[in-house]
């Protein structure tokens, strides 16, 4: 089966201050990051705030052109935003829908700028997919400040959903909503997805979230991939000290203190100045003089199609 | 979700109906939309309101220096007992187009380096903005003399070309609006950084929209708030800026009226005749005033948060 979307070495590096005195500086957001998304599936993208996920995303979706590394759609390069069938959903629910625009206008947007509609069936189309997302009608007249953070959330899906996308990027579409409405976008999401087969690029931290909707986890830190793997091996049986570290801090119910020693400590490094070896290794709680000096490399655990970068992957599992 | 719930709904209010009716809520704004109108109206129709009261501007009468009002100079006479209204009336001609027309000029030129500048960031706007400090550092007076001073004549251009009315007064406004537009270029810049960063715009990127289509879909409504506030302020300053040019020689030359000069040649006389100054005077602040009632007017309009 080949892949939807695939993305090889993906590198997004941004100069930083310096134009004209004093030195320029490298901010690596993104280091060699290479994964698959197949046809329908949904693939999480979860880290830390800092770690690059979003701009992955934007990569991902042609907003951002990486500095290194290439991404493809069904074999095609990605070269600029919008020639694919790729759309984002984003963060903020305020931000993401222009307050000066009727909604019917803001959903029907993409059409807009394909061009090929008239006014009256954009409208048309506009309607119909706000009634899928399960917003009134007559919401196409009204403005987005009359609207819910959850329902503005509706109104961006609806925007991204009106051009029949295959993928889209949605970059932690529910962490600026309230724990009741998260589940009710979150299933919407579910709905949509086996309605119409459209695969997610699913950007989050929240792993309770995660482990409801992928299908496989990518663990980004610094900007690198710690392990990729389906999300039953990879909430069963982590393979990386992160991924462990990152499950440690999940509140459960009913499951005592937690042991010393198994999360991270700390904040996460500089991307100006990243760690030598595996980033990981100061905060690591099972770092060894190796990972120091040397970089693992993203290689499978004991043949299972599970992906760590770890000198000692799957040890201590 | 069925089709005929979708028909079944209102038929679609367009958005500048919505704006439309917004503006017309505004009672402010809209009285002064009809005084501006009705002064306007009556600037251009001078002549005949001076062919009505049987009056000429430029008419010379020593024997009826500073007149008291009268029923054949309804506002009285001035030093040389020229008639006050249809004078502050023909004034109002120039004063009123110099005024909208240097502001529309450079508005238009400020917005379009600002936005450029806001929008494409980097090496552009580093040299859009330094231009910008630039005619910002120049001492807004000297500027103003040496631009009127320029003699076009040197350029091979016909002097009596030149010297026609309507290229003098197309000279002044120009002149004007090459020194006013760097404020609302620095508004628009603001504000555009902040509007392209937001995820609307992003959002219309991911589909595929261009520059052009984000700053006149996105940015430019956005951004319109401070910018109409600035415009209104300028035309106030505008034809003040009128009056000083006139007043160093460089605008509109006596005898021809203008707000501005009728108000510079009062100056002397404000203690024996103060109303000469007080006509024009008045006559400017209610301009300025009712540009900013409309300026609010339209700001009001193009926020859909002034519905509920």
């Amino acid at each position: 089966m080949t892949a939807l979307l695939e993305a090889r070495d993906v590198s997004v590096r941004f100069p930083l201050g310096g134009s004209w005195f004093g030195p320029r500086q490298i901010l690596r957001a993104v280091e060699n990051v290479s994964f698959d998304i197949s046809a329908g599936e949904t693939l999480a993208l979860v880290g830390e705030s800092g770690s690059g996920k979003t701009t992955l995303g934007h990569a991902v979706s042609g907003l951002r052109k990486p500095t290194g590394g290439s991404v493809t759609f069904r074999g095609a390069p990605v070269q600029r935003a919008g020639e694919k069938p790729i759309q984002l959903v984003f963060q903020d629910p305020f931000s993401a829908l222009d307050p000066r625009m009727l909604v019917g206008d803001i959903v029907a947007e993409p059409l807009r700028i394909k061009g090929g509609f008239s006014a009256s069936q954009r409208r048309d189309r506009a309607g119909e997919i706000l009634g899928q997302v399960g917003l009134p009608a007559d919401s196409i007249t009204r403005y987005p400040h009359e609207f819910s953070g959850g329902q503005r959330q509706r109104i961006a899906i609806a925007r991204a959903l009106i051009s029949d996308p295959e993928l889209i990027v949605a970059d932690e579409p529910l962490s600026a909503l309230d724990v009741s409405v998260q589940s009710q976008v979150l299933n919407l999401m579910k709905d949509i997805q086996e309605k119409r087969g459209i695969a997610y690029l699913f950007i989050s931290h929240d792993l309770g979230v995660v482990n409801h909707l992928a299908d496989r986890v990518a663990v980004l830190y610094l900007g690198r991939l710690m392990e990729i793997a389906s999300r039953q091996d990879l909430f069963g049986q982590p393979s990386h000290p992160y991924t462990r570290a990152l499950l440690t801090a999940l509140p459960r119910v009913g499951r005592g203190r937690r042991k010393p020693g198994q999360g991270a400590s700390g904040e996460i490094p500089s991307p100006l100045s990243p760690p030598t070896g595996c980033v990981f290794h100061t905060r690591c709680p099972m770092a060894q003089k190796v990972c120091t000096e040397q970089a693992p490399e993203l290689l499978a655990v004991d043949g299972r199609p599970q992906f760590s970068a770890c000198h000692f992957r799957g040890s201590g599992a | 979700m069925s089709v005929a719930s979708i028909q079944g709904a209102q038929a679609p209010r367009s958005i500048w109906n919505a704006r439309w009716s917004r503006f017309r809520r505004h009672r402010l704004a809209v009285a002064a939309t009809i005084f501006l109108v009705a002064l306007g109206v009556a600037c251009a129709g001078a002549d005949l309101i001076a062919a009505a009261l049987g009056v000429d501007p430029s008419t010379v009468d020593l024997f009826a220096r500073f007149d008291p009002p009268s029923a054949k100079h309804l506002l009285g006479t001035d030093e040389i007992g020229r008639d006050v209204l249809v004078r502050l009336l023909h004034g109002g001609r120039i004063s009123l187009m110099v005024g909208l027309l240097a502001t529309a000029l450079g508005g238009v030129f400020g917005v379009l380096i600002g936005v450029l500048s806001g929008y494409l960031e980097g090496r552009t706007d580093a040299f859009l903005m330094r231009f910008t400090d630039c005619v910002l550092s120049l001492p807004i007076i000297p500027l103003l003399i040496v631009l009127g001073a320029v003699d076009l004549a040197k350029l091979g251009l016909p002097s009596s070309w030149l010297n026609s009315p309507s290229v003098s007064f197309w000279r002044i406004v120009v002149v004007i609006a090459l020194v006013d537009w760097t404020a609302i270029a620095r508004i628009s810049r603001a504000a555009t950084l902040s509007v392209k960063h937001r995820d609307f715009v992003q959002a219309a990127r991911a589909s595929g929209a261009g520059s052009l289509y984000n700053i006149f879909a996105h940015v430019l409504p956005n951004i319109a708030t401070p910018l109409i506030v600035a415009c209104a302020l300028t035309v106030g300053r505008v034809i003040l800026f009128e009056s000083t040019l006139s007043f160093l020689g460089f605008g509109v030359v006596p005898p021809t009226p203008t707000w501005g000069n009728m108000l510079t040649n009062a100056q002397e006389l404000v203690t024996s005749a103060p109303l000469l100054a007080i006509y024009p005077g008045l006559l400017i602040l209610l301009t300025v005033i009712a540009v900013n009632l409309i300026g609010d007017g339209i700001r009001v309009a193009f926020d859909p948060r002034s519905d509920s």
